[in-house]
């Protein structure tokens, strides 16, 4: 199945969509801005193409040329046909023709794709009932069918449900279900699992993969990452700066990537190791000596409202991290693997259980004696463009802990940002700028720098790259092991990215539903994994080879029939 | 959603009970004796006696309290010093007439204030817009009696189209009651339609560019459909919340416009209460607008409520 497109590699298919010499400007400011300059690239019948870059390429704004859903003022030059028809510049009732019924699109993120009010029955009737003459019990037992189909459980309850009171993955079920109400000849999928955990990703590309079978569509897939390349792709496009670098069939792209920028996009990403290969020998930090962080018996609940019952995130975790460690913490979303973080810093009240911090204490801390202790240790978040204060330059954001905790003066305090921000690789003189003038990847330098400033014993970093780009990811990521190489700071690194946690952790521990599952050393345990739950997280990773992507997706498939 | 109409029903009731007190501390609060202050310098001993006897202002605080609830659930709200006539003969009528001119205007401002914000957000920065916020901002900024003076004057006097009548209710004369319903309406509908017309296309300018909404387009749907089934409806929940807090503002310019236009509503009743130092009559008054009030709230929080099921289960 999962080569039924390539062993066909070379003599593409009668293309369905072609789009030939695609530019699109943008109007900013009273000037025409190019964002896509000319772009060309088919998709024949029954094939996945997949359109790779980086955020920034023109990726997006070319597929959603194609249905004209780009948002704004904007100008589109060139030519975009399904079969003969020409898409660009049709009027808006053909337009509203092929729009669903045959050329039909999923979106990055369900929850805000969906509309909230209605219930997903609801709105993937209306996706019917606009293309055909469908009474509305018609469409609704349409819909069911069409939910049965996706893999909803349940469909006849859930057909009444609302956006909300579905997972992230059932939402992304129920966006196909809606996509494929017509049968369409192309469904177009911007980056359809991004928002979504690695083993929900698995299913909704197996889920994709079987469609395309079942109905014959073709697929333009959007996406950023390569393991979803290597997964699901025949033919690869690859977009720098709104211009096409390179274009290959997937096996090609992987083994032999011409362009040096397709090159350095396979190069960044972190790999984790194949299923099954021999445990390497750790190389542990010198025998561990201190403890700098001991969570014994963490429970977190959170409480429920008045006279409800609270929610238990964290059941029972031990945990400890040596001097100058790193220890990855990995699970799905909702394991609990962020409260742990925030239990330690302090930002969630732990219930039960201690946490020690270089020998103290700090569950049982407060007032004065905890903001003694708070230097001790400090966190980086997840969204850099978030957790820095827009309003103060980056200068203002690193010194700020300095001040408050009074390690130093104004003048001092301004040295010492100069040399934090050398440190993780900034200009000094950058300290006057502000958040919004710097990319996503600089920002989280700074949110690095800040977090450093008053040389912390424990650093928490909570999936501190999942928001950047892979290329941008690899350069933090580095940094940041050399940082940690030279400094010497222990840290707990939250991610689900397990590519990510196998470059930088020592140790691993594997949450599922607020308890620990698996623990021990990184390569051993995302190598050899024990427990069915690590297994599964491993075998459900993409790795950006096709090859090797197969084999996993074979052993997946073997796991998830089990 | 059962469990929250339980909560929110008790809140009302407790915020009602709240009011009660508040006003029957009132009276007892003012310096001296009450039924003195009331029937001024020249009364007699006797007299205040009396009035003393009328406000049970003898019996012990306690039993005053209890007095005051129980004779509020048997609806006696007392006796007016002024006319003698217990209030309950006075009240209901005049709440009537005033609530009137407030729901009329509530609903022209918000069907209005839709459809204009509508049309200004689907054509934001076109000149249709420009004009819409252009007046909006005359009817925000313009105060009540402004444009309740400047219509009377237009519209009673200068082209007397409307002229001033007498007071006739609905059912002695509809079309009389029509005509002179029109320019406190129009001067009430002013604010609130503004109001309510710029929160809607603030709203729909987001939903406008929600992610959903490119979702409907992509399906198919007719753009008219877009915007009415997914843009408008969601950007209905902010307007809901604002009109509630609009319409508690409506009541209050209430007060003014029923002064300009000689409307018998209870504001009339309430201005001559308290030049007068009529206590029972503005202890009714003030009971019956925060009666209103409150469910006013209550509805728009079940309304919001209806319209958002996320709100269910947060």
């Amino acid at each position: 199945m999962t080569g039924a497109g390539r062993e066909k590699e070379g003599a593409a298919p009668e293309p369905v969509l072609s789009v030939e010499r695609l530019s699109v400007d943008f109007r900013v400011a009273g000037e025409w801005t190019p964002a896509v300059r000319d772009v060309s690239f088919t998709v024949g019948r029954g094939e996945v193409v997949a359109l790779v870059g980086e955020s920034g390429s023109g990726k997006s704004v070319s597929s959603m040329s194609v249905l004209g859903l780009v948002a704004g003022s904007a100008r589109h030059r060139g030519s975009i046909r399904f079969h003969d028809t020409e898409l660009l510049g049709l009027g808006h009732e053909a337009l509203r023709g092929v729009r669903g019924k045959r050329i039909a699109m999923i979106f990055q993120e369900p929850m805000t794709a969906l509309n909230p009010v209605y219930t997903i029955g609801k709105q993937i009737a209306e996706a019917i009932r606009c293309h055909e003459k469908v009474s509305a019990a018609g469409a609704r037992t349409r819909a069911i069918e069409l939910l049965t189909k996706v893999g909803i459980p349940e469909p006849e309850r859930r057909v009444d449900s609302y956006p909300h009171q579905l997972s992230g993955g059932q939402r992304q079920r129920a966006m196909i279900a809606m996509a494929i109400s017509g049968n369409p000849e192309v469904i177009i999928a911007d980056e359809p699992t991004t928002a979504l955990d690695v083993t929900v990703q698995a299913e909704i590309l197996e889920l994709l993969r079987g469609l395309r079978r079942d109905l014959g569509s073709a697929v333009l897939i959007i996406t950023h990452d390569m393991g979803v390349v290597a997964d699901v792709a025949d033919r690869v496009v690859v977009m720098k700066e709104g211009e096409v670098v390179e274009e290959a069939p997937v096996g090609r792209l992987f083994a032999a990537p011409e362009h040096e920028y397709t090159r350095r996009l396979l190069a960044a990403v972190p790999k984790p190791p194949p299923p099954g290969a021999e445990p390497v020998a750790e190389p542990k930090p010198e025998a561990p000596k201190d403890t700098t962080l001991r969570v014994r018996g963490l429970e977190v609940e959170y409480p429920g409202r008045l006279g409800r019952k609270g929610f238990k995130a964290v059941h029972g975790v031990d945990l400890t991290i040596g001097k100058g460690e790193v220890l990855g913490l990995v699970g799905e979303s909702g394991s609990g693997k962020s409260t742990i973080g925030r239990a330690v810093v302090g930002l969630a009240r732990a219930t039960a259980g201690s946490v020690e911090v270089c020998g103290t204490d700090v569950t049982g801390l407060s007032g004065r004696r905890l903001r003694a202790f708070r230097p001790t240790y400090s966190m980086v978040f997840q969204d850099p463009g978030a957790s820095l204060n827009p309003r103060w330059s980056i200068g203002d954001s690193i010194a700020a802990p300095l001040l408050v905790n009074r390690t130093a003066g104004r003048a001092a305090a301004h040295a010492r940002v100069a040399e934090l921000l050398e440190q993780v690789e900034l200009p000094a003189q950058w300290a006057g700028r502000f958040p919004h003038e710097l990319s996503g990847g600089q920002r989280q330098r700074v949110g690095i720098a800040r977090a450093l400033a008053l040389e912390p014993e424990l650093l928490i970093a909570d999936e501190p790259t999942s928001a950047l780009d892979v290329s941008v990811q690899a350069t933090v990521l580095r940094l940041f092991r050399e940082l940690q190489d030279r400094l010497g700071f222990a840290c707990l690194f939250i991610s689900h990215d397990l590519g990510v946690v196998e470059l930088l952790a020592h140790e691993v521990a594997v949450l599922q539903n607020g308890r620990l599952v698996e623990h021990g050393p990184a390569r051993e345990v995302l190598a050899n994994p024990r427990t069915e739950y690590t297994k599964r997280l491993v075998a459900a990773a993409p790795v950006p080879d096709p090859v090797e992507q197969a084999e996993r997706r074979r052993l997946w498939r073997e796991m998830a029939a089990a | 959603m059962r469990r929250f109409l339980l909560t929110r029903f008790a809140q009302a009731v407790l915020q009602l009970f709240a009011v009660g007190s508040i006003v029957f501390l009132l009276v007892r609060l003012i310096p001296g004796d009450p039924a003195r202050a009331a029937l001024g310098e020249g009364a007699t001993e006797e007299q205040v006696a009396q009035t003393r006897e009328a406000m049970h202002l003898n019996d012990s605080f306690v039993s005053q309290y209890f007095g005051f609830w129980g004779r509020l659930f048997q609806g006696d709200l007392g006796t007016s010093l002024l006319s003698s006539r217990p209030v309950m003969q006075d009240l209901p009528n005049r709440l009537g007439n005033s609530l009137e001119l407030v729901l009329v205007s509530l609903v022209i401002a918000v069907t209005l204030g839709v459809l204009l914000g509508r049309v200004a957000a689907t054509r934001a920065d076109k000149p249709a817009d420009h004009a819409l916020v252009a007046g909006s901002i005359f009817g925000i900024s313009l105060p009540v009696f402004v444009v309740g003076t400047l219509l009377l004057m237009v519209f009673a006097f200068l082209v007397p189209i409307l002229p001033p009548q007498r007071f006739t209710t609905p059912w002695q004369d509809p079309v009389a009651h029509l005509q002179i319903l029109i320019l406190p309406v129009v001067t009430l509908t002013a604010a609130s339609c503004a109001v309510i017309t710029r929160m809607t296309r603030a709203a729909m300018l987001e939903t406008l560019s929600a992610d959903y909404v490119r979702t409907a387009r992509s399906k198919g749907l007719a753009e008219q459909r877009v915007i009415k089934d997914h843009a408008l409806r969601t950007a209905l929940l902010p307007v809901a919340s604002a009109t509630t807090v609009e319409l508690t503002t409506l009541i209050g310019s209430t007060v003014l416009v029923e002064t300009i236009f000689g409307w018998p509503g209870v504001s009339s009743l309430l201005m001559s209460a308290v030049g007068q130092r009529d206590y029972p009559v503005i202890q009714a008054v003030v009971l019956a607008v925060a009666a209103v009030v409150i469910l006013v709230n209550l509805v728009g929080d079940l309304v919001v409520r209806a319209l958002d099921p996320r709100a269910e289960e947060a």
